[in-house]
């Protein structure tokens, strides 16, 4: 291996670990403020791409449909544990949330798409069309068994992976897709070759941690955020309503799993299926975090790019091994530097 | 202002409290004593909300059957738990603030802060620093100042004297007692009965979940069946 | 419901299993078939995730490992089946020891993910080493044949598969009823009940981790064999979550809940197959995956209980007969009364910035009952906590019978004598009062796992099992042995852990606030059952809060505030202690 084809890898593995980052730190936001390991994130980043993919090609995404089907289910479900409860006069705010905002969105999709937008307004659109889903599964999955242990939510979620990644067949077909070029540019790095995408990718990752960081450091909501994460009861006792908290992390955090789909779809052949190993590396990321700390899984998240890299330079079969593994020594090492508390199970 | 009748409340398999009733006037402070185990801290999270019990609770007329914990609070029904549930990593300035959110007027957050600041001077040296690495004093200081900074009407503490030393205790009571200018009305639970007598207007007693012996603080102070209750002999 | 019963009912259902080859339709078999191969995996999976509370999504990845093993050596290279099993179950259990040695140390749901991590990477080397048959996997796997008898009709390898299954459940229920398997029902409780019996939680972890890829072997082995076929498809992520689903649904913990949950998986599966594509026509693929796991979804947010135990609720109860007299377990030597016990010298633990407890230091003598006690917030809880072995002192020494306990961990400081009981109850509220007192008695008996699994160890367990009752009887608990420990009222559960720790023949019996939620009758009926506890020889240290309760029945009292030790003596001079007054009422504001 010489210097230059190092560098290249190196810089490579950057990139893709940038985007690993925005997913790990998402799912880190997520988890830290509703305890749900929320594996099916891969898949939001991957519905982002074929949502993209679906507005270049001028046709109406599949997402359109779920984001349909979702809110449908979301509200009716809402609605009847209002009404079990006696609280009609919350029904019409829940119909609104849950129901017409999602409409509304689907909707300015469709409208705007009869104009036929430039490129970055299709990035927007697709963005926006994503980002309902979280929050409306949180709200039919996640919501109603929001005190269970991390355990039966990671099930949950599981499962729930599987499910998405067979609506996302449904929806989208079975062919992969590659979206437009963000940007043709390439520029030189000390001799060494550098596309544009790679240095839109790490600018969008720096932009978006650095707006995420701004966010939590200096709004009242973000602090919000950060003590639901950091302590759930004093949060409720400060007027925090847990399932507000997790309705908003949920948006930020599809924000930035549908920025990464952006950002790798020119790059790599999307399926429907591509979501899980995107979501499992940036996973691995997380976890070197401690499902903590976003610098941690940031860091994480470009070492695993990093390795990935240089192991498909070695084996492109063997690669997905590699990171799979990689993820056992990486939770050992968690488990050794955390604390270890006692959440008991049972009946 | 608040009261509650025949409330009584299940923790897990035990009636922890068990047909309570009290009140708390307009501007009052009003202090539940009792040894430990009696079910003081069982009592205030029911009456936040953060326990079911039965019954009747009444806070400023409306009834709390409904309402959720964060409901409670922005009507102005605030709880110093006795764990504090401060938010240890991020700094005293930020766990000050978000006393603020339950309220719908933010405007005069500025001058809250500046207020809890004169209050606790020892705060303002620390606002940066993480809630985590304050000394037990601070962060009971800390605690009572976040609960201020939401304009309460009735500001709930419990046990504001746990695992501080006497000199701090005597700190944090004079505190309490010059909230009645606020024109905050205070519910008080203590396990340090002399200090909660010596600054509450009226008492309760409760022992094994039920209330023995109400009055006046300074009637209750003097009384021998007190001392019984705590120390055993009865 | 008798034993007599219960018995005829199973001859019964063997009767029904061997009958339905007769009387059923192929498809029919071949469904019961795959029924019986996934119960297996399903079961392995009960003990582990039900009866053991690990979640694990890499079953199937056990499953595949010893498929391709015999499909390896019977396909490939010619063998035997029964040389392919033998080294499917090695291949498998080593594997999971392996697996099992290097993840089970991590808690909760970083364990679960780390079977993620495993299950995937392995179902991957599947489709990937060369030699496998890469994606199109290996056939031509010849039958399964027991002397002459080559098993190939469904109707014949339906006999082998349901035997095995009948077998592996009777020896299964064996197991749980074990010593073993009682202290696999243990971990549920978690780790510090667990130790707190003198049982090494990691030790029974990997045990149960590796039934379960046993188990998953036998499965994997007769899938091969009847199928003639593996590829990678049956063993990836999404099988892991159908295996989970039907150790789920069949019910958390129930062996027979294995067989269940596979049969109602199997026969949705089946009956999703074919009717979704009348109700999505065209769609019908996807939507299948879709359809189960939004059931599995369901399940878990309504009904995660299972079934089997649901219906169990519906039963009669099955009549026990009480254990009979029985030769005595080894009993520990005690110390002489009067000599010192338990020395605590100069323990400090902090927390941070917080010093806990501060140079503390007393003594325990043989045959009195100590009482520490304290104001909230006094460092009383953390104290028991360093006894004990949960936290470990920071400084300072303590020396029980002699011998230093200072920096031993919790199960070592059980074996050597103490025996502790919680202030928020550790009970399995779902085993009965005699199973739950056995629990104690781990430490004095020495049955292992294949003697418990096969009932040999007759004379040991009755030992034990009389041994519990009479604990029982001692705390007047001895009237309703199997009744379930869930359905008592508190005051009587802090007994019955009281038994349980005596059961273990302890020296010393450390108590936690056993007096906190009780009402004044059951403090009374507390107080006495230690008077005569001590009045046999026992010696008592108890920490409590309540004074009345402490004043009345201890011999001596060690005050803490503050951390620090604050005096010490007889009741009636603490009482009168103005110090002690102050702790407690308050100092003046």
């Amino acid at each position: 291996m010489t210097a230059d084809i190092a560098a290249i890898l190196a810089i490579d593995g950057i990139a893709t670990g940038a985007v690993y980052a925005l997913v790990a730190i998402g799912t880190v936001l997520i988890f830290t403020v509703t305890r749900v390991i929320f594996i099916p994130f891969g898949d939001i980043a991957a519905f982002t791409a074929l949502t993209l993919a679906a507005l270049d090609a001028k046709q109406l995404p599949g997402t359109v449909g779920l984001v349909v089907v979702l809110a449908c289910m979301a509200s009716a479900m809402e609605v009847t544990s209002l009404a079990r409860a006696g609280e009609l006069r919350a029904v019409p705010k829940a119909v609104l949330g849950y129901l017409v905002l999602p409409l509304i969105v689907v909707g300015i999709v469709w409208l705007t798409m009869r104009f036929n937008p430039p490129m970055p307004v299709r990035i927007v659109l697709a963005l926006l069309l994503i980002m309902p889903v979280a929050p409306l599964l949180d709200r039919i999955v996640f919501r109603p068994i929001a005190d269970a242990s991390v355990l039966l939510l990671l099930t949950v979620s599981v499962a729930l992976h599987f499910a998405l990644v067979g609506l996302g067949l449904l929806f989208f077909g079975p062919e992969g897709v590659r979206t437009e070029p963000l940007t043709s540019m390439a520029i030189e790095i000390a001799g060494v070759h550098v596309s544009g995408q790679t240095v839109l990718i790490l600018a969008a990752a720096l932009v978006f941690s650095g707006l995420l960081f701004l966010f939590f450091d200096f709004t009242l909501i973000g602090k919000a955020l950060r003590a639901t994460a950091l302590n759930r009861t004093g949060a409720r006792l400060m007027g925090i309503r847990p399932a507000r908290a997790g309705t908003i992390a949920y948006l930020l955090g599809s924000l930035m799993a549908g920025v990464s789909g952006i950002l790798i779809a020119p790059v790599n052949t999307i399926f429907y299926d591509s979501g899980f190993l995107l979501g499992l590396k940036a996973f691995v990321g997380a976890i070197v975090g401690g499902l903590a700390s976003y610098p941690g899984a940031a860091l994480g998240a470009f070492g695993v790019g990093i390795i990935e890299s240089f192991a498909s330079f070695q084996s492109s079969t063997l690669k997905d091994v590699i990171v799979f593994s990689l993820l056992i020594p990486v939770l050992l090492w968690r488990s050794l530097a955390s604390q270890h508390s006692e959440e008991e199970v049972e009946e | 202002m608040f009261r509650i009748e025949n409330v009584s409340v299940a923790y897990g398999k035990v009636e922890a409290v068990r047909n309570v009733s009290l009140s708390v006037e307009q501007g009052q402070i009003v202090t539940v004593i009792g040894p430990n185990g009696a079910g003081k801290t069982t009592l205030l999270m029911a009456a936040i909300g953060l326990l079911k019990s039965t019954g009747r609770m009444m806070f400023q007329g409306t009834d709390l059957a409904r309402i959720d914990v964060e409901g409670r609070v922005e009507r102005g029904l605030c709880l110093v738990p006795e764990k504090r549930e401060l938010f240890a990593d991020m700094s005293v300035a930020d766990n000050l603030l978000l006393g603020t959110y339950s309220l719908r007027d933010r405007s005069t957050t500025r001058k809250s802060l500046d207020d809890v600041f004169d209050r606790f001077p020892r705060l303002r040296e620390r606002s940066k620093q993480a809630a985590g690495t304050l000394s037990g004093g601070e962060r009971q200081m800390l605690a009572l100042g976040r609960a201020l900074m939401a304009k309460p009407k009735l500001l709930v503490l419990d046990e504001p004297s746990l695992g501080l030393a006497p000199l701090i205790v005597r700190e944090i009571f004079r505190t309490i007692a010059s909230l009645r200018s606020l024109g905050v009305s205070v519910l008080l639970v203590e396990q340090n009965a002399r200090a909660a007598l010596e600054t509450a207007d009226y008492g309760y007693v409760l022992e094994t979940g039920e209330i023995i012996q109400s009055g006046p603080a300074d009637t209750l102070i003097h009384d021998p069946k007190l001392i019984a209750a705590y120390l055993g002999g009865h | 419901m008798t034993l007599q019963q219960i018995r005829l009912i199973i001859a019964a259902a063997i009767a029904c299993l061997i009958a339905a080859p007769f009387v059923l339709n192929p498809f029919s078999i071949t469904l019961l078939n795959y029924i019986g191969i996934y119960s297996l995996a399903a079961i392995g999976l009960a003990l582990l995730t039900g009866v053991g509370g690990i979640v694990s999504f890499g079953q199937a990845a056990f499953v595949g490992v010893a498929a391709y093993s015999t499909a390896w050596v019977t396909a490939v290279n010619g063998y035997s089946p029964w040389l392919g099993l033998v080294l499917a179950v090695v291949l498998t259990c080593s594997v999971a020891a392996i697996l099992g040695f290097v993840t089970l140390r991590l808690g909760g749901h970083f364990l679960s993910l780390s079977t993620v991590a495993w299950g995937l990477a392995i179902a991957f080397l599947f489709g990937n080493i060369d030699g496998l048959g890469q994606h199109n996997g290996i056939s031509g796997i010849p039958p399964i044949s027991i002397g002459p008898f080559a098993l190939v009709e469904s109707r014949q390898i339906y006999f082998l598969i349901w035997a095995i299954v009948v077998a592996v459940l009777f020896v299964c229920y064996n197991l749980l009823d074990s010593r073993i398997g009682r202290a696999m029902r243990a971990l549920r409780g978690g780790n510090t009940l667990v130790e707190s019996l003198g049982i090494s939680a990691f030790q029974i972890k990997l045990v149960t981790f590796v039934i379960a890829a046993f188990l998953g072997a036998l499965s994997g082995w007769l899938y091969a064999h009847l199928g003639r076929f593996v590829s990678p498809g049956p063993f990836d992520a999404s099988m892991g979550i159908e295996y989970l689903m039907m150790a789920m649904v069949g019910g958390s913990g129930s062996i027979l809940g294995g067989v269940v949950g596979a049969a109602i998986v199997t026969l949705l599966k089946n009956s999703v197959q074919d009717y979704l594509p009348l109700i999505a026509k065209g769609a019908s693929g996807q939507l299948e995956i879709v359809a189960f796991s939004a059931l599995f979804i369901l399940f878990l947010q309504r009904a995660r209980q299972g079934i089997v135990p649901f219906l169990s609720g519906f039963l009669p109860e099955l009549k026990q007969s009480r254990p009979q007299a029985a030769s005595a377990l080894p009993r520990r030597e005690q110390p002489a009364p009067g000599t010192l016990l338990l020395k605590v010298s100069g323990a400090q633990r902090r927390f941070g910035g917080l010093v806990a407890v501060n140079n503390v230091s007393f003594e325990v003598r043989s045959g009195e009952i100590l009482g520490l006690i304290g104001p909230n917030g006094a460092g009383k809880t953390t104290m028991f906590n360093l006894l004990t072995g949960a936290l470990r002192a920071n400084s300072g020494e303590i020396a029980f019978a002699g011998h230093s306990i200072t920096r031993d961990q919790q199960f070592h400081i059980a074996r050597a004598g103490i025996s502790r009981t919680f202030q928020h109850v550790k009970l399995r509220p779902r085993m009965t009062l005699l199973d739950n007192v056995l629990l104690g008695t781990y430490s004095r008996t020495k049955t292992g796992l294949l003697a418990g699994a096969l009932r040999l160890n007759q004379a040991e367990e009755a030992s034990a099992r009389y041994e519990a009752l009479r604990q029982l009887e001692r705390v007047g608990l001895g009237d309703k042995p199997f009744e379930l420990a869930g359905n008592l009222p508190l005051g009587n559960q802090r007994v019955l852990e009281i038994a349980r720790a005596l059961a273990a023949d302890p020296t010393l019996l450390v108590l936690d606030e056993p007096a906190a939620g009780l009402r004044r009758q059951e403090k009374l009926k507390l107080a006495e059952l230690l008077r005569s506890l001590r009045a046999d020889h026992l010696t008592i240290l108890l920490v409590e809060h309540d004074m009345e309760f402490v004043m009345s029945l201890v011999d001596r009292i060690v005050v803490l505030d503050f951390g620090s030790k604050l005096c010490e003596g007889e009741p009636a001079a603490i009482r009168s202690d103005t110090r002690v007054q102050e702790a407690y009422l308050g100092g003046v504001a």
